[in-house]
């Protein structure tokens, strides 16, 4: 995934703590009275604090975005191929922040953190963020960095939800949004197959009612379940089946429920894989932030009024293989900002790799985005 | 798209008032937009497919949007600008009385150039026995991406039957120098300004 990369990326990086002791309402009405975000910065902050980027991470994305750590040299960042002296996100113009968002897993307040009232990991009691909670706390954090007004506001997916929360929340605060392989709200299908995935941990034995911490135990059948679902509608069809076919593993059928298919074999171990180190009650909480996401509502349905806030230049770009997140749903942002006059481009790239096209060092792709940033003022 | 002789701009450029909103259908690099803005002070969107052009337009600063024309304009508004500009690009789209409906539909005028292709210079290539090679048709047969070939008096017979107010017209040759007579003999290029009839 990384061999397409320019230059040497930032190296090795540290991660870093920022502590919050103003209690912040979510928009449940949840108040979290303090909490710790963990994130990453690669290059450096110019004295006008103007030439930061924030980077905002999807449903299983963190701090990490870049480099590797001294301690585990294999450990890269999980966006390392477009961050880096010379790469799209370059990090001789530009200061780039990661942050791991609350309710996450590695590192920042979530359900595995203790509760302060209860003394006991807080578990299901963990209030569910919405994106604009995770939009706000980012913006605490930019206080605390130095950071009026961030460059630009980067993400994928989830990411780019935010992205596009934050030229709404914080108009005057962004320059520029690049909003990739996003939506402006989910669609039925899409939730389904978010809640077909909640369904997987919820109902397994070991979940506990999201206490599992306490039993010693976690839901490792229902989370893996969850990404092997996941897995499949990140992927393209022709990808899949350029990739498995129909490959047997022991080229003959076994008339058995055991792994026979490529397909099947690839699919267990990524589910096995991701329930080793991902968190089910923060699985569970950032679905449905992806589910609830959808800030025409704020318009009175109309997303071009919830838009007309935003002072952000906008970059949209959308995958043609992507079905999760389909180049349709792109151009609903994008026909938004037309209708108001605002200043958006929009790329759609030809990739083969589904929704994970926006994790892939294309080389269009990177160019658009290089092409982009080379106009930021930084 | 010839980029040395764009003649045509000059003519666009001189339409177009500060402030307008334009849409330039087949931007290209963005080059046109690019000089409304600086020069005119106008403000717009370019509609690209190619996508070498729309990371060049997207380098240059310029609005783009990555779609293909004969699509239509469906995503847009009605009167969302004040010029929809097609520049040396009707001749590649099929949908021909589609697209001048929709860019009079979303534009309060419509801009269009096109080769001319009974230029005395296309005629005689013809009468040769050869397809015209010039430097407003710079393609072989093999390569080109035109798939109507038509003239002025032509044009302006599709435009009678649309309905279509052809506000002012200026014919090129090829050196971009201004045609008075015998427009569709000597003119090489054709530039209109269309309004709802």
């Amino acid at each position: 995934m990384n061999g397409n990369t320019q230059g040497v990326g930032v190296g090795i990086v540290e991660a870093q703590r920022a502590h919050f002791d103003t209690p912040l309402t979510l928009r449940s009405g949840a108040v979290l009275p303090a909490y710790e975000l963990v994130y990453e910065t690669y290059g450096t902050l110019n004295a006008a604090g103007s030439n930061a980027i924030l980077v905002c991470h999807a449903l299983s994305g963190h701090h990490h975005v870049a480099g590797t750590y001294a301690d585990q040299p294999d450990n890269v960042g999980w966006w390392d191929n477009i961050i880096g002296p010379g790469r799209p996100l370059d990090t001789n113009r530009f200061f780039i922040v990661g942050v791991n968002n609350l309710g996450g897993c590695h590192g920042s307040t979530g359900p595995s953190s203790i509760n302060p009232a209860s003394g006991k990991p807080w578990g299901a009691d963990f209030p569910l963020p919405a994106v604009v909670d995770w939009v706000h706390a980012q913006a605490r954090l930019a206080d605390h960095l130095g950071i009026q007004q961030w460059a630009a506001v980067v993400g994928g997916s989830l990411g780019g939800m935010q992205a596009l929360r934050w030229t709404i929340t914080y108009p005057e605060r962004v320059r520029h949004a690049l909003v990739i392989a996003s939506a402006p709200k989910l669609t039925a299908q899409n939730i389904a197959f978010n809640d077909v995935a909640r369904q997987a941990i919820l109902t397994d034995p070991d979940f506990h009612g999201g206490h599992y911490y306490e039993h010693d135990t976690y839901p490792q059948r229902g989370l893996r379940l969850a990404r092997m679902l996941g897995h499949i509608t990140y992927l393209s069809d022709d990808q899949m089946d350029e990739k498995f076919g129909r490959t047997l593993r022991n080229g003959a059928f076994s008339f058995g429920y055991d792994v026979e298919f490529q397909v099947e074999s690839y699919l267990r171990y990524q589910g096995d894989k991701f329930a080793g180190y991902f968190d089910a009650n923060t699985y569970l909480l950032m679905t449905k932030a992806l589910d609830y996401f959808d800030p025409a509502r704020e318009g009175d349905g109309d997303l071009a009024r919830a838009l007309a806030k935003a002072r952000a230049k906008f970059l949209v770009v959308s995958f043609s293989t992507d079905w999760r997140f389909s180049p349709a749903r792109s151009r609903e942002i994008v026909y938004a900002l037309l209708k108001n006059g605002q200043d958006v481009s929009y790329a759609e790239i030809d990739c083969d790799f589904g929704h994970d096209s926006f994790l892939m060092p294309d080389p269009h792709y990177h160019e658009v985005i290089a092409a982009y940033l080379g106009r930021v003022e930084s | 798209m010839s980029l040395i002789n764009r003649s045509d701009f000059d003519v666009i450029a001189g339409w177009v008032q500060p402030g307008e909103r334009v849409l330039d259908l087949g931007c290209g690099d963005g080059a046109l937009l690019k000089r409304l803005i600086v020069e005119r002070g106008a403000r717009g969107y370019g509609l690209e497919l190619e996508p070498a052009s729309v990371k060049a337009a997207i380098a240059n600063g310029i609005n783009v949007i990555q779609g293909n024309l004969e699509n239509g304009l469906a995503d847009f508004s009605d009167d969302a600008f004040e010029h929809v500009v097609l520049s040396r690009t009707l001749q590649t789209i099929r949908h021909t009385q589609q697209i001048l409906g929709e860019m009079l539909r979303v534009g309060r005028e419509a801009v269009v150039s096109f080769p001319n292709f009974a230029y005395w210079k296309n005629q005689l290539a013809i009468l040769e026995g050869r397809m015209p090679v010039s430097e407003d048709l710079p393609y072989q047969w093999y390569d080109s991406p035109n798939v109507r070939f038509f003239t002025i008096l032509d044009f302006e017979d599709l435009c009678a039957r649309m309905s279509i107010e052809i506000r002012d017209r200026r014919v090129l040759d090829e050196k971009g120098q201004l045609v008075t007579e015998e427009p569709n003999y000597l003119g090489s290029l054709a530039v209109y300004r269309l309004g709802r009839g």
